[in-house]
């Protein structure tokens, strides 16, 4: 336990100290892999804990990261950054939920997946969201007095912000709301039997995991001052499931593992070739055959084999 | 042009769109009756038939052989995916087979990429249908008809084949339950190869009926996954007269959404959906759900 938090505490250290040591670009990966992380942790909670594997969750990273382009247009303050952007994807996260958990499996997969793309169509179409080019220009905000315009200002807040996340996420999956997760993900009918409102469990499962998406889509939009209508398309959703796989479902951090592997193979291999799509795709169909537990399972394995 | 003409040209793009995804979603809908996988890589299949075609074109100048390669060769695609990578996840969770033709949509998009270019490139209609014709006062190109009328004949070439032969009597017998058809002496796991190939052929074949009026591009294939995902959500998984109404409401609805609310279009098809799983969650033509 002790050596853990020992761990995790230089774990810390080396990421809030990393823009001293580092040039621009890798802090830039370093706070793409936490965005990202976040993303695909919060879309854990949904595949490796209630079971419900949604191809939908770009929804949320795209609404969260267009109100808060929006909002940080009109007025830069921390409620244009965060609450406004939260407020709005946990208020979509339940009307999209309200429909998707009628039902489950296959048809699940495929609701969440057109309502994402609904997004997509609706973004790329009107005028006001800037059609296909998306919103450009949007300005950082100034939260607490702190001008987050400044790198070490904002890096400081990004690690904040998405270590409150992951933590949020933790707390979750160790309450007993969690466990009851778990089980749903075992036994949807026993679960119900014994008297659990399966379909409200996992409604606010979906509200948690949209809202905390759509944080992640809005500090995205506050890293690159700019969001466009990709956000929302599918394959967003796709590439966090891959994070997630990749890392090793169920648990947690394995997310954050996946988005790290994902965001540094995809800046190496496109360093050397212009054939990272198929490079990624077949690294991927490899975990699905041969390393299903994804990275953690793999270390997993190995630390059971030492002892 | 008067307004009825209009009306009628319009749902006759809207029937020409409509067996375009007739052709896909029935291969999507076999694929998940038969093997319980959504076949995300569905719309790569229809991708490559499209390529498959643009070469044979470009190599014989002949369309109606490129009609009859693509599916061919996409269909021996198919069975080589489901021979290597589907069939050792059988035993798995159907979220690990989704997830598997998922990775193969970038690999497929890529190797399109790398091979052809990732130009736009248009494939030419046959020289007997590159005319219009004025039907009812509209002037319709006749390749439309052409595909029109190939898309319904085959949609009762399919029925009279899982209806009505043998074959199809093994098929259905397999929808039902996989693991009693084998029991009664069938060779279930060939079945599987077969009926996967099967669908990946018409995905490729409708990816070659869609050339001359969509045209080729990389991307294609993850753009047209997702209407012809809505049509197998609003006519039922694994129903094949599901599919076809289906594919004939989600092509009108499309085709007069672009012509009469343009600033709406893209979403209406979505608006479709969304009602039908509000009333009928097993979508027309489903099984009721478990």
């Amino acid at each position: 336990m002790i050596a853990r938090l020992l761990g995790l505490g230089a774990l810390v250290t080396a990421v809030v100290a990393f823009p001293a040591v580092a040039g621009a670009y890798p802090v830039k990966l370093l706070q793409e892999i936490l965005i990202w992380g976040v993303f695909a942790m919060s879309l854990d909670l949904l595949l490796g804990y209630a079971g419900m594997v949604s191809f939908g969750h770009s929804a949320f990273f795209g609404i969260g990261g267009y109100v808060a382009a929006l909002a940080l247009k009109s007025s830069p303050g921390a409620l244009s950054a965060l609450v406004v952007p939260a407020l709005v994807t946990a208020l979509a996260a339940l009307v999209i939920g309200l429909f998707s958990t009628r039902v489950s499996g296959v048809y699940f997969i495929m609701l969440t997946l057109a309502f994402s793309q609904m997004f997509y169509a609706y973004a790329f179409q009107v005028a006001w969201l800037g059609a296909e080019d998306g919103i450009i220009g949007v300005p950082r905000p100034t939260i607490l007095g702190l001008n987050l315009g400044q790198a070490t200002p904002f890096h400081l807040y990004l690690i904040t912000l998405c270590a409150l996340a992951m933590l949020l996420l933790w707390r979750v999956v160790r309450s007993p709301f969690g466990h009851v997760l778990r089980g749903i993900q075992e036994n949807e009918g026993r679960m119900e039997a014994v008297g659990y409102a399966v379909r409200r469990y996992k409604l606010v499962a979906f509200v948690i995991a949209g809202t905390i998406g759509g944080v992640a889509g809005s500090l995205y939009t506050q890293l690159n001052l700019t969001i466009s209508p990709d956000a929302f398309f599918w394959t967003t959703s796709g590439e966090a499931l891959l994070m997630v796989i990749i890392g090793g479902t169920g648990t947690l951090w394995g997310a954050v593992l996946g988005a790290a592997a994902f965001i540094l193979l995809q800046s190496l291999v496109s360093s050397y070739t212009e054939r990272w799509m198929l490079i990624l795709g077949a690294t991927f169909i490899l975990f699905v055959l041969f390393a299903p537990g994804g990275i953690v399972g793999a270390l997993r394995r190995r630390a059971r084999v030492r002892t | 042009m008067t307004f009825l003409s209009d009306v009628f040209a319009q749902a006759l793009n809207g029937l020409a769109y409509g067996v375009l995804l007739f052709l896909l979603s029935v291969g999507l809908t076999l694929i998940f009756g038969m093997l319980d996988v959504v076949n995300l890589a569905h719309g790569s299949f229809y991708m490559l038939g499209a390529y498959a075609g643009l070469t044979t074109i470009a190599m014989t100048g002949n369309y109606w052989l490129a009609m009859l390669v693509a599916p061919l060769a996409v269909g021996v695609i198919g069975a080589l995916m489901e021979r290597t990578c589907l069939r050792p996840l059988y035993r798995r969770s159907p979220l690990d087979q989704v997830l598997l033709t998922f990775g193969f949509i970038y690999l497929f998009e890529d190797l399109v990429k790398w091979i052809w270019g990732g130009k736009i490139r248009s494939i030419t209609p046959p020289e007997a249908f590159s005319a219009s014709v004025q039907v009812f006062g509209a002037t319709v190109p006749s390749y439309r008809l052409f595909m029109i009328v190939f898309g319904l004949v085959m949609a009762v070439a399919l029925w009279l084949l899982i209806e009505r032969t043998r074959l199809g009597a093994i098929i259905r017998a397999g929808v039902f339950d996989a693991e009693m058809a084998a029991g009664m002496g069938v060779n279930i796991d060939l079945v599987f190869t077969g009926v996967f190939a099967f669908g990946a052929a018409l995905g490729g074949l409708s990816g070659v009926i869609a050339g001359p009026i969509q045209s080729a591009s990389p991307p294609m294939g993850a753009g047209i996954l997702v209407p012809a995902l809505i049509v197998v959500v609003v006519g039922g998984l694994g129903s094949l007269k599901g599919s076809l109404v289906g594919s004939l409401i989600i092509g009108q609805a499309e085709t007069f959404g672009k012509a009469w609310l343009p600033g709406a279009s893209m979403v209406i098809i979505y608006v479709v959906m969304a009602l039908v799983v509000l009333l009928r969650p097993q979508g027309l033509f489903g099984r009721a759900l478990k």
